[in-house]
Formats: C-alpha cells, sequence, structure tokens
C-alpha cells in the first residue's frame, strides 16, 4: 500500500490516492470513481471496452489488411474534389494552408476556370503580340502597418515584383490600389508612399496606375493595399511546380520566418523583444542572377503565408512527386528560432516576404547556389533537399535528431494578418 | 539554445537505441504509454518512432488536456463568449475544439470577441483596457498551468480588478492516469510520465502506479533524448522485474514538486465531485473549480451559462483510443468522418491526439526508414 | 499544452520582484516568477517558463549529470563500435 502524496498542499491529489487505497483494500468497487451522476448509458462509457466492435460486425479482416484499406480510404478522400464545407469565411482561408488551397480551388477556380489560371503559380504566364508576360495581383492586409525592417508600402511592391520574378519575368508595372478607413493619418500615408517609392526605385519598377477608396471609421484597420504587376519574360524558361522531377534539389535563399516572427512580436500582444527584422526585399534581381548562369531551375517560388512548407507541399503535389529535405540544412536565425520555440510554431510554416525556394536540376544544382549566393540577399542559400519518387505527394523532413517526420499541409492559422 | 540542444544530440540517440534493444527478451512485445500530449508531440517531430526496435510500442495516452474538454463545456464558453459585453481570452490550442456549433475560430468568425493569448496574465492587460467589458479567461490544462492559473486570480485579486473571470476547465492528471489502469483491457508495462505536470506535483504521487499496479513509471523530459532515456530506463526496470517511480527530468523537476505552486492552486481551487471527461465519461475527482473565497472571478457564478450535458456523437470511440485498446485506424468514423479538419472525437481534435497524429504521420511510422542508421 | 521551454533570468523588473526579464535564445520577454517565491532565482540562472511563468528551476549539475550518463553511453557505445571494427580488420 503505497502512500499518499505527503504534500499537505496537494489535496485533491491526496483525495483521490485515498479513494484509490479505500478501493484497494477491498472497501470501494473498482468502478466508484466511473460511475456517472445518473446517465452511465449516454456518456462515452460501454460494458466493455472493445466488445461493442465485435457485436453485430462481420468477421474482422486481418489487422495489417484492415490498415491499408483506411490508409488507402484516407488517400482517397485527400485526393477528392474540394468543398469549402463552412457557410462563413474563418481566418483559416487567409493563413496560406488548406483551407486556403480549398477555397481557391472550390470557388474561385471552378468559376473562373481556364487553363491560364489553372497552373496556380505566383504569376500567370500570358502571351500577347509575340511576347511572354507575366501578370499578378495581391493584397496586402498586414497588421501592424509599420514593424522592423519595413512596412505595408515595402510589402506592397516587394511581394508582387518577387511574385513575376518567380515566373522568371523582369518586373516593369505596378498598380497600386488603396482601401483607406475614415481617420487614418494622412503623415502614415505619405510615408507608406514614400517606402512604396524607395521599394520601386530599388527593383526598378515604376507604379504607373492605382486608385483609392475610403470606408467608414472602423473598416480597412487604417489601410489596406492592393498591387497588381505585369513584367516580361525575356529568356526562355518554362517555370512551373508541376515539373520538378526526382533527383530535382531543392534550394532557399536564406533564413526563414523572419518576416512571420518580426509581425507577431511587432503586434505587442507577446511582450517578446528581439532583434528580428522583417526580410522583405525584391528578388529580381537575384533571380535575373540565377536564370542567367543556369537552364537548370525548374520552378521558383517565394516562401510567404504559409512558409517554406506549403510550398514543398505544393511541389509535391503538383509534381507527383516526394520531397525529403533536411532539418540540419535548414537556415534558421537563432532569434527566430527561439522565438518559434516560446510560442509552440514551426518555423517552416512562417512567411518570409524575401526568399525563394527553388527547384534545380541535380546537374546544376552548385552553380544554382552560387549564383543565388553571389547576390546579397542569396547570401545564406542553402540546398536543403531533394525531390524524389518514393512516397509521392508526401513531403517529410529528417530531423535533426536523425528520425522522420511528415511536413504536412498546414491546417488552421498560426500567425494571423502576417503579410 | 541550451539545455534544449544537447538533448537532441543524434550520435547518442543510436547508443540508446542499441541498449534498448539488448534489453527486449526474445519473442516478448512490450508497449509503454506515454501520457502527455507534450510527448506524444516530441515523438513525432523528432521522429523517435524510427529509433525502437519492433518489439517496442508507444501508446499515446490522455494527457491533452485541450482534448477532454467535453462538448457540453465548450458550447458553455461559447455562450459565455457571445454575450455582448464579454472578451474571452483563450490559448490557441483551444481555438479548434468543436462544440455543437462550431469551435471557438466559428465563432469568431461569426463575430464574437474570443482573443488568443499565451499567458493568462495578457487578460489582466485586457481587463485594465476595457474596463467597460468584462474578461473571461478559458482556463484549461492539467497541473501545470493551474498554477499559473491561480496566481492570475490572486493577481487580479491584488490589483481590485473587477471585471475578470476564469471558467475553470483544470484536470487533474491522477484520475486519468488510474481510469487507464483500471481500464479492463489494459495491456500496458510501464509508463513514461508527464515532464511539467511533475514540477508541480512532483514524483510521489505516482508511487500508486508502480507500487498497486505493479507498472514502472519514468518521469521524462521533453527533449528526444529525454525520451529515449526514460524508455532505456523503463526496460531497465522491466528486465529487472522491478517497478518504481524514477526521475529522469531531475534537472526540471523536484520530487516534492513545487509548495508555491501547490499552495496557489489550493487557496484558489477545489475539487469538484465529477467531471466529464470527452471519450472517458465522468470520472470522481478529476477537476477543479474556484474556491468560493474567489467567487468573484469565477465565471459560473457571476454569468448564466447553460450547463446543458451534451453526450459524446455516438460513433465515437476516443475512450477506448485513448485507453490503448484501439489503434487509430481501428476507430469506425477514422478518416471518414472524423478528420483533422473535421474532428468528432479528442483523439482528432489536437494536433497531439493520437488519431490526429496518425492520420498525419501513421504510414511512415509503420515503414520504418532506416535513413537515420546509415548516418 | 505542455509547453515549457529553458531561459536564463538576466533581470528583474525595477520594483517588482515578481517580475524578470528572461531569454530564450536572444529572445528577451518579461516573466512572472511568483511561483518560485520560496527560493527566487537570481540573474544567471536557468529557469522553466510556460505560459509566461517560471515552474521551476533549472538545476545545471543535475543537468550535467543527465549529459554525463549520455556522454557515457554514447562513448561506451562507440567503444564498443570501434571494437567491432577492429575485428572485423583481423
Amino acid at each position: 500500500m503505497t502512500q499518499a502524496a505527503d504534500s499537505q498542499d496537494a489535496g485533491w491529489i491526496q483525495e483521490v490516492l485515498r479513494e484509490h487505497g479505500e478501493q484497494v483494500s477491498g472497501e470501494q468497487p473498482a468502478a466508484q470513481g466511473r460511475q456517472a451522476a445518473g446517465d452511465a448509458g449516454q456518456s462515452g462509457e460501454r460494458a466493455g471496452p472493445a466488445g461493442h466492435i465485435r457485436r453485430g460486425s462481420p468477421q474482422p479482416l486481418p489487422g495489417t489488411v484492415r490498415e491499408e484499406l483506411v490508409l488507402e480510404r484516407i488517400d482517397r478522400a485527400r485526393r477528392s474534389r474540394p468543398r469549402v464545407r463552412e457557410d462563413r469565411v474563418t481566418m483559416s482561408h487567409g493563413a496560406g494552408g488548406k483551407a486556403s488551397q480549398t477555397l481557391i480551388e472550390a470557388v474561385f477556380l471552378d468559376a473562373f476556370r481556364n487553363p491560364l489560371l489553372a497552373p496556380l503559380e505566383d504569376a500567370a504566364q500570358l502571351h500577347f503580340n509575340g511576347s511572354r508576360v507575366a501578370l499578378t495581383t495581391d493584397s496586402y492586409v498586414v497588421s501592424p502597418l509599420f514593424f522592423p525592417g519595413g512596412d505595408i508600402g515595402d510589402l506592397a511592391v516587394n511581394g508582387t515584383v518577387n511574385d513575376l520574378s518567380m515566373a522568371g519575368a523582369v518586373p516593369l508595372y505596378l498598380s497600386a490600389g488603396f482601401i483607406l478607413e475614415e481617420g487614418f493619418p494622412v503623415a502614415d500615408l505619405t510615408r507608406i508612399v514614400a517606402s512604396m517609392r524607395a521599394a520601386a526605385d530599388v527593383a526598378g519598377v515604376q507604379v504607373v496606375t492605382g486608385d483609392t477608396k475610403v470606408v467608414e471609421r472602423g473598416k480597412a484597420d487604417g489601410c489596406y493595399i492592393n498591387t497588381a504587376g505585369i513584367g516580361v519574360i525575356e529568356r526562355d524558361v518554362m517555370l512551373g511546380v508541376a515539373r520538378a522531377r526526382p533527383g530535382d534539389v531543392i534550394i532557399v535563399s536564406g533564413p526563414i520566418g523572419d518576416h512571420g516572427v518580426t509581425i507577431m512580436l511587432a503586434r505587442g500582444e507577446l511582450d517578446i523583444e528581439a532583434d528580428v527584422v522583417s526580410d522583405t526585399a525584391p528578388l529580381n534581381e537575384l533571380v535575373g542572377g540565377l536564370l542567367a548562369k543556369t537552364a537548370g531551375v525548374r520552378a521558383l517560388r517565394d516562401a510567404t503565408r504559409g512558409g517554406v512548407a506549403t510550398i514543398l507541399n505544393e511541389i509535391a503535389a503538383a509534381a507527383g512527386v516526394g520531397v525529403l529535405v533536411s532539418e540540419d540544412d535548414i537556415p534558421v536565425r537563432a532569434q527566430v528560432r527561439g522565438a518559434a520555440e516560446l510560442l509552440g510554431i514551426d518555423p517552416m510554416y512562417v512567411a518570409c516576404e524575401g526568399r525563394l525556394v527553388a527547384v534545380v536540376d541535380s546537374a546544376q544544382a552548385d552553380t544554382a547556389l552560387a549564383a543565388i549566393r553571389a547576390h546579397p540577399q542569396g547570401g545564406q542559400a542553402a540546398i536543403i533537399g531533394q525531390i524524389r519518387a518514393e512516397q509521392p505527394g508526401i513531403v517529410q523532413l529528417k530531423t535533426a535528431f536523425g528520425g522522420t517526420r511528415i511536413v504536412d499541409v498546414l491546417v488552421g492559422d498560426p500567425l494571423p494578418r502576417i503579410c | 539554445m541550451r539545455f534544449v540542444d544537447e538533448f537532441r544530440d543524434a550520435g547518442k540517440a543510436h547508443a540508446l537505441a542499441a541498449k534498448i534493444a539488448d534489453l527486449c527478451e526474445p519473442g516478448r512485445q512490450y508497449q509503454l504509454m506515454e501520457v502527455c500530449g507534450g510527448h506524444t508531440h516530441t515523438i513525432y517531430k523528432h521522429g523517435l518512432e524510427d529509433y525502437l526496435p519492433e518489439q517496442v510500442t508507444l501508446v499515446h495516452g490522455p494527457g491533452c488536456p485541450v482534448c477532454v474538454i467535453p462538448m457540453g463545456r465548450v458550447d458553455d464558453a461559447m455562450a459565455l463568449a457571445a454575450q455582448p459585453d464579454v472578451i474571452m481570452t483563450s490559448f490557441g490550442d483551444m481555438m479548434r475544439v468543436p462544440g455543437s456549433n462550431g469551435s471557438f475560430f466559428d465563432a469568431k468568425a461569426r463575430g464574437t470577441d474570443i482573443r488568443m493569448v499565451y499567458s493568462p496574465l495578457d487578460s489582466l492587460k485586457i481587463a485594465r483596457q476595457n474596463p467597460d467589458k468584462r474578461i473571461v479567461f478559458m482556463a484549461i490544462g492539467f497541473e501545470t498551468t493551474a498554477p499559473s492559473t491561480a496566481m492570475t486570480v490572486l493577481r487580479a485579486a491584488a490589483q481590485g480588478l473587477t471585471n475578470f473571470s476564469i471558467f475553470c476547465n483544470h484536470v487533474t492528471i491522477i484520475p486519468a492516469i488510474k481510469a487507464i489502469l483500471d481500464s479492463p483491457d489494459l495491456r500496458l508495462d510501464g509508463f513514461i510520465g508527464p515532464g511539467h505536470v511533475s514540477t508541480v506535483i512532483g514524483c510521489r504521487p505516482y508511487e500508486f502506479i508502480a507500487g498497486d499496479y505493479g507498472k514502472p513509471v519514468v518521469v521524462a523530459g521533453f527533449e528526444p533524448l529525454d525520451i529515449l532515456q526514460s524508455i532505456y530506463m523503463l526496460m531497465l526496470q522491466l528486465s529487472r522485474r522491478e517497478s518504481t517511480v524514477q526521475n529522469q527530468y531531475s534537472r526540471v523537476v523536484p520530487w516534492d514538486g513545487n509548495a508555491v505552486a501547490l499552495r496557489a492552486i489550493g487557496q484558489t481551487m477545489e475539487l469538484r465531485p465529477y467531471f466529464e471527461w470527452r471519450g472517458l465519461g465522468f470520472i470522481s475527482h478529476s477537476a477543479l473549480k474556484v474556491r468560493s473565497e474567489y467567487a468573484a472571478f469565477d465565471a459560473e457564478l457571476l454569468f448564466s451559462v447553460p450547463g446543458v450535458r451534451v453526450a459524446d456523437p455516438k460513433a465515437c470511440q476516443c475512450g477506448e483510443v485513448l485507453k490503448g485498446v484501439l489503434k487509430p485506424w481501428e476507430c469506425k468514423v477514422f478518416g471518414t468522418a472524423c478528420t483533422p479538419e473535421t474532428p468528432i472525437g479528442t483523439c482528432m481534435v489536437s494536433p497531439e491526439g493520437a488519431c490526429a497524429a496518425y492520420y498525419n504521420y501513421g504510414r511512415l511510422t509503420r515503414s520504418r526508414v532506416r535513413e537515420a542508421s546509415r548516418s | 499544452m505542455c509547453l515549457g521551454i529553458p531561459g536564463e533570468v538576466i533581470g528583474f523588473l525595477p520594483g517588482q520582484p515578481d517580475l524578470a526579464r528572461v531569454d530564450v535564445s536572444g529572445v528577451r520577454r518579461v516573466i512572472n516568477v511568483g511561483l518560485l517565491a520560496d527560493d527566487p532565482p537570481e540573474p544567471g540562472e536557468w529557469v522553466l517558463i510556460h505560459v509566461g511563468f517560471a515552474l521551476s528551476r533549472i538545476d545545471e549539475d543535475e543537468a550535467a549529470a543527465a549529459l554525463a550518463f549520455l556522454a557515457g553511453i554514447g562513448q561506451a557505445y562507440e567503444d564498443e563500435l570501434a571494437a567491432l571494427q577492429e575485428s572485423r580488420i583481423e
């Protein structure tokens, strides 16, 4: 008979252990603790825990066969036609993960269906009078508007410049639409627009058209911006995640998670201080340098909402290949890692705003890596893994510890209103 | 990161794995349960099962205090949050737990003011900043988190806050473990004991498991080497036919627990006569409520709460999965009606739940990729 | 939910002995150390942080002992492997 906890403060534990003691010495029936207050029949309990699965069931199949059937059933469910279950939009629909994808496929793709939209790359690739043109759009709803490393204006220009770059296009012209909240300080607007001008100059683009709307106090949270951009695809490149093939390597252009963590901390709700700044930056020059040095690039994606993990899953799904990356090889700043551990989030799913993921022919891996590293934005680029034929559609991570785990599609919304 | 990285050193893992394999008696299967959701998370995050021999299986226990909150209580919380002058604060894990009318997340989409916080103390800040609102903190967790809630209530009292209260759903770990031990279909050889709960309650409360049920218990840390070492220590006890409580996490867990924390809980909370656990039914003396001396901070008294009991869906077999009797894929609704996006029961609600983990990772853990051993 | 992370105490808020600033890998946050009131931590000591509170002090001796055990096992393993290799060469 073991002794009850002798800390007299843990009364609730002593109580339970005393009951247990009485039970063990036979004074009370074993199921005492589980008698319901009058509705045992309705609760999750059953007479014998496994009894009911045998009652009335057909002859059970051997364990391994049944397990295979269930796994197949899950696979079929994953491949089935997307359908939006909710009747209202939730924050998950904006997170860049599974819910976003389902909304896009079930609502937008369904309505707009056409072959130019279908690839769902960062920019649409169009033919125009003999030229190849890329077109993209993005809306910026980041909160707070101003944060270490930049502001909504920087994001609005760099984000769209980057989407064009991912198609291999030279970005040329942007439009800028503003939705402003009544009461928003003009000084803040001026500051934001100045950032946009500076960012546009660095990227070599011009804002050539725009629009302004004002909504009542309480809407638009200060300022929302939409930018659309066009660029010309001068080179003979056809970039797209569906082109990934087994053997290809995966390169990330720098440390991940900087932007998302910066935003989380900048919200000031968490009382955390750290020297992290947003990585917002235009990548067109870096991409230009890369494409000039090698023809072996299959796909480029910039890692925004949903992080690197989301892109890896998009590659696996679009190309029907497996992805294997190594945790040791993925660059993450110590502070980003510390903040992520503190908050219980995985840097793989955290947004960046100045990083790209490249899928490259393995024969060209070293050349591509050197080309990216040659640019200031790519100084810490690294090969993080490869494409393979096994386990198609699945992204696996070899952990620093040596085991493996799956990096699944993002479900839910860890960090809302990041960009 | 200090005290973290050293316990993630892969080199040492092989040594431990070899020792664990050495201790397996030929032909014998070993089932070890880790009680705590945080341990389940570490095991999957680092792919730990790849290091274990075929003979050793880990069974994932009911240590996810979020998942075991029954639908009726979630509905009560949503009813509280829906009141016009209420701001509800909650940990992130709670946001997707389904009630009868969706989750907190869905309620937020409908306009209810529910805010995610990292610490219960953040609720006090919100209360001070919104004097015309009433702030209700959704208090959940085992004894790990109860002290923090208790300290928050004490702080609120000291600051004379009149617009703050808690909706107390703290549950206690010992009755949950006992419910598993008392299950007639139990097939467990030992327990990987909860790590952070033990920093509060100490290791002594587990002695009845080793003494009266003959199952060894090793209180484990949360890094992969901690868990591997704990499994090694369990296997050593089993090989020597021993059955005691050991503390592998001694760098953090004091054998006697944290007296200040226990006092804070004891001062502000007391046992409910019984509480319903999703998937496990009613368990007596398994949950805490606010003491009458702190009634001013008890949301259940300040507000009227529906208090309607909602039965677990009939199809839900979480109880058996939690006890290690059924494997996730053996549950009739697994993968069809019950998925991580549309969870029915507790095992699927949390990413640490056995079913959610299996849904996402199951295929691979079975195939035992041995890349680690090649390095 | 069981999320606890080690952090180093770097100082206290002036006039608030209950509130300490901790550092986790360069990230700093103020936490409540009231649960360690019986034996408050000093700057330079490490604590376990959980939802904004220090739950426990990290005992550096115990940590060192744990690592020594692991190193010992690791060394024994490596010695064995080495012995295995040598015997193959013969």
